[in-house]
C-alpha cells in the first residue's frame, strides 16, 4: 500500500534538544504553565482518565443488559451507573475532548501565534475542569446520582435522594472551564493571526473551532443559571420549576436544552475540523468547497440555537412550537450535509492513502452520516413520538457522538501525535485498532437501532426476554469496542519512548504547525511567520521541498 | 452572512481602531439623561395605559441600556467587531426569550 | 504564489531583545494588539453574563404572563422609594466609574482615586439598601422556600391584606393565585441576588484597584484593568436598569 509518510533518516535523526517539553522541568513547571501546548497535554491526560471511567460505566451497563433480568445490579444502581456514564462522557469528555486538547495545541500554531490570547485563563480553565471532575468523582464515590445526565426536574429537585447538588455544581464549574476555552479561542482567532493569515487562509480546523466557541460562550451560561436554580430549589425550596408552587418543569427543559442542544454541536464541530484537515492531507487535495465548509460551520453554530425544543416533542410543548422546531431542525441537516458532500468531493480523484488518521476519518464519515440521517427521523415530530426515549435515540446519539466525535478525536490524536511528541506511533497496529474500533462500534450500536424500532425503552435495567438476542450482540460488540480503545493507549504510551523519530512534517501536510519542529518550541515560532501561501496548498509545499533540496542538500 | 464576511475582511490584526477618549461633558449629559429616564419610567408606571404600561417600561429601560452601552461602555467609538459582538449577544438573548415564549403563547391555541 | 518560505524573516516590531513596555506580554506583537485583545475578551465574557441573566429573564416573562395578578400584588409590597433610590445610586456609581476611566486615560491620579472611592461608597450603599429590603422580606415571611425556620414563605398577607394595604387600593387575591406570589419572590430573590452577587464581586475587585491606584498605579498608560472593570460595572448597572421596572414597577397605577 502506498504511503505518504516521510520520516527522517532514523540513524541520524534526533528529537530537538530544546522544545516545549524539555524547556522547563519539574511538576510545578507543568502545573503553573501558561504554554498552550503543555495545557493541551494536561487536558489530554485528564480527559483520557475520565474517558476510561465513563467507559467502565458503559461496560457495566452493557453487562447488566446481557440478560433480561436486572441481576448484575439493582435497578437504582443501574440508574446511577448510566447517569455517571452520561455526566462524565458529556461534560468531562465530549465537550472538552477535541477543543481543549487538539484545539489548544494546534490553533495558536495554525494561525501563526505564540500562544492563546489569555494563557492564564487557559490554565484556569484546566483547573476548573479538574475541580469539576473531582466533584463528579466525589459524588460518584459517596453515593452517585440517579437523575440521568439531564437533571430532569422535579426528579432532581424533589424526589431523588442522591448527590444532585454536588454533581450539579460540578457541571456548573466544568461549564465555566468550557466558557473560558471558547472565549480564548474566539479572541485568539480574531486578534492573534500572523501577518497575511486572512480569514480565508485559516485551516478549516480553526473555522470549526471558532463556530464551536461561539456556542460555548453563548450557550453554557444558560445551563449554568439553570443548574443554580435547580440547586436553589433543592436546597431552600424556591419555586421556579416546582409544579406544586406554580412553576413549570417544562421551563427547565427549555433552559436545559437551550444549552444542551448546541452542546451537541460543541462536541461535533471540532471533530469536523479534524476531519477536514485529515481528509485533505491524505488525499493530497485542497478541501473541495473550502468557503462552503467554512461557512457551514458557522451556519451550524447559528442554526444550532433554533432547534432545541426537538428534545421536548413529547413533553407537553405546544403543537405549534413542535411544528416550528421540527421544520427548523431540518435546516441544520443542510450545513451538515454540505460538509459530508464536500469531503466526499475532496476524496474524488485525490491521491488517497490509508494511514490511521484517514481510517478513523472514513469511519467518521460513514458513522456520522448514519447518525445524522437517523436524526432526521427523530427531528420529524411524527416518528419522534414513536422513537423517542427508546434505544433508537441511544443508538442515534452514540453514532454521532462515539461514531462521529470519538472517531474524529482518535483521528486527530493520531494525526498530531508526531507533532505533539516528536515520535510516530506504530502504523500497523494502529490501523488494526482503527478497524477493530469500527467493527466493534457497529456491532454495539447497530442492534440498538433495531431494539429502538421494536420499542425497547432506554434507562431500564430489565427488559422483555424477546429483546435478548440483539442485546447480546450489542454487549459482544462493546467488548470488541473496549479492545479497540485499549489498544491506542498502550501503543501510544509505548511510542513515547520507542516510536520512530517523526521529523517536522511526516505527513507532508501544509498547515503552519507542520512547518516547525516537532515537538515545537515553547514560543512556537522563533520569528512570527508571514503567510503568503494559500491554505491546503500542496504545490507550494512541493516547491518548498525542491527549494530545500537545491539550497541545503 | 455577507455582514460577517465584510466584518472579517475589515479586521486584519494589524488594523486598530484608534483609542477615543470620551469627554466628561458627554458622561455628564448621559448621566443626566439616565436620571430623566428613571424619573419618566417611575412616573409612567403610575399612569393607566393598559397594555402600553409594560411596553413603555421596557422601552425606557432599553433606551437607558443603549445609552450606557454606547457611551459609558464606549461602543459608539469602538471597532465594528465590538458592535457585532454586542449585537450577537443581544440576538442570542432574544432567541432564548422569544423562542421559549413562542411555546408558552401557543399552548392555548388548541389541538388539531 | 511566491516562493517565500512560510517562516519568513522577522516581522520587524517584536522580539524579546527589542525594548518593550514591561506589561506587554510575550505573545503579543504590540501594545495596541494586547489592549484590544483584552477588551474583546471582556466583551465576550459580558456576553456570557447576558445569557446567564437571560435564563432568569425568560422565566420571569413566562410566569409574569401566567400569574399576572400575583405578580402585581407581590410587586406592590416592594418599597418603590428604596427601589428608585437604589436606581439613582447605581446610575451615579456608573457615572463615577466612567469618570474614573476618563481620569485613568488622562493620567489624573487624584481624580482616579476619588472616582473609585465614590464608586465604592455608592456600590456599598446600594448593597446596604438592598440588605434592608431583604430584611423587610424576612420579617414579612416573603422569602421563598424554607431557608429560615419559623419564617417559611407565607402568602397569607395576599389573601387577607391588612387595613393599610386595603386603603392603598390592594385587592385580596384568591388563595390559589396568592400562592403564586412565591414564584414572583423566587424570581425576585434569584434575580436581585444574582445581581447583588455580581456587585459584591465587583466591589472586591474595586478595592484591589483602589489600593493600587492610591499608590500611584495606572498612570503609565496601562489601564486595561480599569477599562475592563468599567465595562463590568456598567454591565451590572444595565442589569439593574431592567430589573427595576420589571420587579418594582408592575402596574403601580391600580
Amino acid at each position: 500500500m502506498s504511503t505518504i509518510v516521510s520520516l527522517p533518516d532514523q540513524a541520524t535523526a534526533r528529537i530537538p534538544k530544546r522544545n516545549y517539553i524539555t524547556n522547563e522541568n519539574g511538576l510545578l513547571s507543568w502545573l503553573l504553565t501558561g504554554d498552550h501546548k503543555r495545557i493541551a497535554m494536561l487536558y489530554l491526560i485528564s480527559i483520557t482518565f475520565f474517558f476510561f471511567i465513563g467507559g467502565a460505566m458503559a461496560g457495566l451497563i452493557r453487562l447488566e443488559l446481557l440478560t433480561p433480568q436486572s441481576d448484575l445490579m439493582a435497578a437504582d444502581t443501574y440508574n446511577k451507573v448510566f447517569t455517571m456514564h452520561g455526566v462524565i462522557m458529556v461534560f468531562l469528555f465530549l465537550v472538552p475532548s477535541v477543543p481543549a486538547t487538539l484545539g489548544n495545541f494546534c490553533i495558536p500554531i495554525m494561525i501563526g501565534a505564540k500562544d492563546l490570547a489569555f494563557p492564564k485563563i487557559n490554565l484556569l480553565s484546566w483547573y476548573l475542569y479538574l475541580a469539576g471532575g473531582v466533584m463528579v468523582l466525589t459524588a460518584m464515590i459517596t453515593g452517585g446520582v440517579d437523575t440521568g445526565w439531564t437533571f430532569t426536574t422535579p426528579l432532581s429537585t424533589h424526589f431523588s435522594n442522591t448527590n444532585v447538588i454536588t454533581t450539579g455544581l460540578a457541571v456548573f464549574i466544568a461549564g465555566f472551564s468550557s466558557i473560558f476555552t471558547g472565549l480564548n479561542f474566539i479572541v485568539t482567532i480574531h486578534r492573534m493571526r500572523a501577518p497575511g493569515m486572512t480569514w480565508f487562509k485559516l485551516p478549516l480546523f480553526c473555522w470549526s473551532h471558532y463556530a464551536a466557541s461561539i456556542l460555548m460562550v453563548l450557550g453554557t451560561p444558560v445551563l449554568a443559571i439553570t443548574l443554580v436554580l435547580v440547586v436553589l430549589e433543592r436546597t431552600i425550596g424556591i419555586g421556579v420549576f416546582d409544579p406544586t408552587k406554580g412553576g413549570d418543569p417544562i421551563l427547565f427543559q427549555h433552559l436545559f436544552w437551550f444549552y444542551s442542544h448546541p452542546a451537541v454541536y460543541i462536541m461535533i464541530l471540532p471533530g469536523m475540523g479534524v476531519i477536514s484537515e485529515v481528509i485533505s492531507t491524505f488525499s493530497r487535495k485542497r478541501v473541495f468547497g473550502y468557503t462552503a465548509v467554512a461557512f457551514s460551520s458557522v451556519a451550524i453554530a447559528v442554526f444550532g440555537f433554533f432547534v432545541w425544543a426537538h428534545h421536548m416533542f413529547i413533553m407537553g410543548v405546544s403543537n405549534y412550537a413542535v411544528l416550528v422546531f421540527s421544520l427548523l431542525t431540518m435546516l441544520v441537516a443542510v450545513p451538515s450535509a454540505i460538509k459530508i458532500f464536500n469531503w466526499a468531493f475532496t476524496l474524488y480523484k485525490g491521491s488517497i492513502t490509508f494511514e490511521t488518521p484517514m481510517l478513523y476519518a472514513f469511519g467518521f464519515m460513514g458513522l456520522f452520516t448514519i447518525g445524522g440521517l437517523t436524526g432526521v427521523f427523530l427531528g420529524s415530530s411524527g416518528t419522534d413520538i414513536h422513537l423517542t426515549e427508546t434505544y433508537f435515540i441511544v443508538a442515534h446519539f452514540h453514532f454521532v457522538m462515539v461514531g462521529g466525535m470519538l472517531m474524529a478525536f482518535l483521528s486527530g490524536v493520531h494525526f498530531w501525535w508526531p507533532k505533539m511528541t516528536g515520535r510516530m506511533y506504530p502504523e500497523k497496529i494502529s490501523q488494526l485498532a482503527a478497524v477493530v474500533t469500527f467493527i466493534g462500534f457497529n456491532f454495539t450500536f447497530f442492534p440498538q437501532f433495531l431494539l429502538g424500532m421494536l420499542g425497547m425503552p432506554r434507562r431500564y435495567a430489565a427488559y422483555p426476554p424477546e429483546f435478548q438476542v440483539l442485546n447480546v450482540f450489542s454487549t459482544a460488540g462493546a467488548s470488541i469496542l473496549g479492545v479497540g480503545y485499549m489498544l491506542p493507549i498502550i501503543y501510544l504510551l509505548w511510542s513515547l519512548k520507542y516510536g520512530e523519530i517523526a521529523g517536522n512534517n511526516p505527513w507532508q501536510a501544509t498547515g503552519l504547525e507542520w512547518q516547525i519542529q516537532s515537538p515545537p518550541l515553547t514560543e512556537n515560532f522563533t520569528t512570527i511567520p508571514i503567510v503568503t501561501q494559500d491554505v491546503y496548498d500542496y504545490e507550494w509545499l512541493e516547491r518548498q521541498k525542491e527549494h530545500e533540496v537545491t539550497h541545503v542538500g | 452572512m455577507s455582514d460577517l464576511h465584510a466584518e472579517h475582511e475589515g479586521h486584519e490584526p494589524e488594523q486598530h481602531a484608534e483609542h477615543h477618549i470620551v469627554s466628561p461633558m458627554v458622561y455628564l449629559m448621559i448621566f443626566g439623561a439616565l436620571l430623566v429616564c428613571t424619573a419618566l419610567t417611575i412616573g409612567a408606571s403610575y399612569l393607566e395605559m393598559g397594555p402600553w404600561n409594560p411596553v413603555v417600561a421596557i422601552g425606557i429601560a432599553c433606551l437607558k441600556a443603549t445609552l450606557v452601552v454606547l457611551f459609558f461602555m464606549h461602543v459608539k467609538y469602538s471597532s465594528k467587531l465590538m458592535k457585532l459582538t454586542v449585537g450577537a449577544g443581544l440576538f442570542t438573548f432574544l432567541i432564548l426569550v422569544g423562542m421559549s415564549l413562542s411555546d408558552y403563547f401557543t399552548r392555548a391555541w388548541g389541538q388539531w | 504564489m511566491s516562493d517565500s518560505p512560510a517562516i519568513a524573516a522577522d516581522a520587524g516590531h517584536h522580539g524579546h531583545d527589542a525594548a518593550h513596555p514591561p506589561y506587554l506580554r510575550h505573545h503579543f506583537i504590540s501594545m495596541e494588539q494586547q489592549t484590544e485583545t483584552t477588551t474583546f475578551g471582556m466583551w465576550l465574557f459580558l456576553l456570557t453574563e447576558i445569557m446567564f441573566f437571560g435564563g432568569l429573564f425568560t422565566a420571569y416573562l413566562i410566569y409574569r404572563n401566567w400569574y399576572y395578578p400575583a405578580f402585581v400584588a407581590a410587586s406592590h409590597t416592594l418599597d418603590i422609594f428604596l427601589g428608585s433610590l437604589n436606581t439613582l445610586v447605581l446610575i451615579s456609581s456608573s457615572f463615577t466609574m466612567a469618570m474614573g476611566v476618563w481620569c485613568a486615560e488622562t493620567k489624573r491620579s487624584k481624580g482616579l482615586v476619588w472616582s473609585l472611592i465614590a464608586t465604592l461608597v455608592l456600590g456599598l450603599g446600594f448593597l446596604g439598601i438592598k440588605a434592608d429590603e431583604y430584611h423587610e422580606k424576612y420579617v414579612k415571611d416573603h422569602i421563598p422556600g424554607h431557608l429560615f425556620p419559623g419564617h417559611a414563605f407565607s402568602p397569607v398577607g395576599f389573601v387577607h391584606p391588612d387595613q393599610e394595604a386595603l386603603k392603598g387600593g390592594e385587592k385580596p387575591l384568591a388563595p390559589d393565585m396568592a400562592a403564586k406570589t412565591e414564584v414572583y419572590f423566587s424570581l425576585y430573590f434569584a434575580m436581585t441576588g444574582m445581581h447583588a452577587l455580581h456587585m459584591i464581586i465587583g466591589i472586591a475587585l474595586l478595592c484591589g484597584m483602589l489600593w493600587k491606584a492610591s499608590r500611584g498605579g495606572y498612570m503609565d498608560g496601562h489601564i486595561a484593568f480599569v477599562e475592563n472593570f468599567g465595562l463590568y460595572w456598567h454591565f451590572v448597572d444595565i442589569v439593574w436598569i431592567f430589573l427595576f421596572p420589571l420587579l418594582y414597577l408592575i402596574s403601580r397605577h391600580s
